[in-house]
């Protein structure tokens, strides 16, 4: 089966500083998740001793063996501690690239993106027969890349607030304690496997030319347009 | 742009994706066996990790520790109703003759001492409650109170070349290596009491070090010495892999 209509136009799309942070964060946060996940372990709850507990519904549980990383709770915790550095590194860098060459613009999530937004989910939802006309990205696209940047930060510093709760007590407070920090921090992290998971279905089912751009630079697909 | 042409290519790509699909199934499923099965880094990367610990410990010990600044203390009705309590002998440690028991501080000190339980009552005495941090990730609030260990150091007067304290235990060798800004901490005590009672076998009898700026693994029970050096020393979980500082 060959695609006989008109040819798409082969446009670049992702700088290299954008693909080498977007896989090398994808490595380093499956690295600090499934080292998290072995932590967890150790006190697999969150409360004071003699609780009472926050609500959740992972309360003792033990996560399979493939998903943990690091052995035991030293391994893990070292693991975690390094992997922290190439971690901020990546979105620091990521960040940066954005703010210099004004790709921001293409990404975040503003108020004007409501009325778009909306748009798209009734598309998804099969209440719109016609994908909405957009650029670069879609403002459901550019909803979910606000956040995910929002939430990376919430657990660099929910992770340091656990990390120092005496040095950096002010940050602590700030998430509630430090079970309230670890319960946020362990939260995030569903995010981010939701957030993935959606990433990765919707690369396939409805872009995913836009898999072959995210590894070379190069698009060639539905959306070639940019903002 | 006619629907004719929008279904054909529709039908190409859900083609195209069943197969795109396997792949990706195929990738990330050997992805995550090579990332992670209970993997500890393996005799490769092990030494790499601890190399990046010891540049966290720096970081910890040089950049975000603050001699000054007090861990946040809490009011006695704040207790919590339990504080586990660990040691690494089959039964816990207690002496045979308590009356016996003297506190050795040695090394690289101009005063050599040897100090009983009651010298070290008629020292300076502080007492606080404060939140326990272990490095499992529970947290419980208990009152301590002792000797703060910047008396021992005014007494004792290290050399200047000592950089380091080891504190040792009668707990089946347990130690502990510090730091010597930690250790001067306000809050860094030797406790011999615990929530407005003697210290319980259980949380180190006779005495214990006590700081809310480390975590528990870094507090030695059942001191019997601290010995001022000028290398860093080993303890018992550091040597294993866990953070040398522990510092929160």
């Amino acid at each position: 089966m060959t695609e006989n209509d008109t040819p798409l136009p082969l446009v670049r799309r992702h700088h290299w500083i954008v693909r080498v942070t977007h896989w090398g964060t994808a490595v380093v946060l499956a690295g600090m998740i499934a080292s998290g996940l072995q932590i967890y372990e150790a006190y697999a709850r969150f409360g004071g001793r003699g609780g009472p507990f926050l609500p959740s519904p992972f309360d003792g549980t033990q996560f399979p063996h493939w998903s943990r990383l690091g052995g035991w709770l030293a391994g893990a915790l070292n693991w975690h501690f390094a992997l922290m550095w190439p971690l901020v590194a990546f979105g620091l860098l990521y960040l940066g690239f954005l703010v210099r060459s004004g790709e921001w613009r293409s990404l975040l999530f503003r108020p004007r993106d409501v009325r778009g937004a909306v748009a798209m989910a009734k598309y998804y939802l099969h209440l719109r027969r016609e994908h909405p006309p957009q650029g670069k990205h879609n403002p459901l696209q550019k909803l979910a890349y606000t956040s995910v940047v929002v939430f990376g930060m919430l657990a660099v510093l929910t992770g340091l607030a656990i990390y120092k709760p005496t040095q950096l007590s002010w940050l602590t407070a700030l998430f509630g304690g430090f079970q309230a920090a670890r319960y946020w921090h362990f939260w995030i992290v569903w995010i981010f496997v939701g957030f993935t998971i959606t990433h990765v279905i919707l690369v396939f089912a409805v872009d995913p030319a836009s898999l072959r751009a995210m590894l070379t630079g190069w698009y060639r697909g539905r959306f070639p347009s940019h903002d | 742009m006619t629907e004719g042409r929008m279904l054909r290519r529709h039908d190409a790509r859900l083609h195209v994706d069943r197969r795109a699909f396997l792949r990706l199934g195929l990738a990330s499923g050997a992805a995550s066996l090579v990332a992670a099965c209970g993997w500890d880094g393996g005799n490769a990367i092990r030494p790499q990790l601890l190399d990046i610990s010891r540049v966290n410990d720096w970081v910890g010990e040089k950049i975000l520790f603050s001699p000054t600044r007090l861990a946040r203390t809490y009011s006695s009705a704040e207790r919590s109703a339990a504080l586990p309590s660990y040691f690494i002998s089959n039964m816990m440690p207690m002496l045979d003759d308590p009356a016996a028991w003297r506190l050795r501080v040695d090394g690289l000190v101009a005063q050599p001492l040897d100090l009983s339980l009651d010298d070290l009552l008629r020292m300076p005495r502080v007492s606080y409650t404060v939140k326990h941090h272990c490095v499992e990730g529970w947290s419980a609030i208990a009152s301590w109170h002792g000797v703060p260990l910047s008396a021992i150091v005014e007494r004792c007067r290290p050399q200047p070349t000592a950089r380091y304290i080891s504190f040792a235990s009668f707990d089946a060798g347990y130690t502990n290596g510090w730091d010597l800004a930690s250790a001067l901490h306000p809050q860094t005590i030797l406790a011999y009491g615990m929530n407005d009672n003697p210290l319980p076998p259980a949380h180190g009898a006779p005495l214990r070090l006590y700081s809310p700026t480390k975590l528990g693994y870094k507090l030695t029970k059942y001191l019997v010495s601290m010995t001022f050096t000028d290398t860093r020393p080993g303890g018992y979980w550091e040597d294993q892999g866990y953070p040398w500082f522990g510092g929160i």
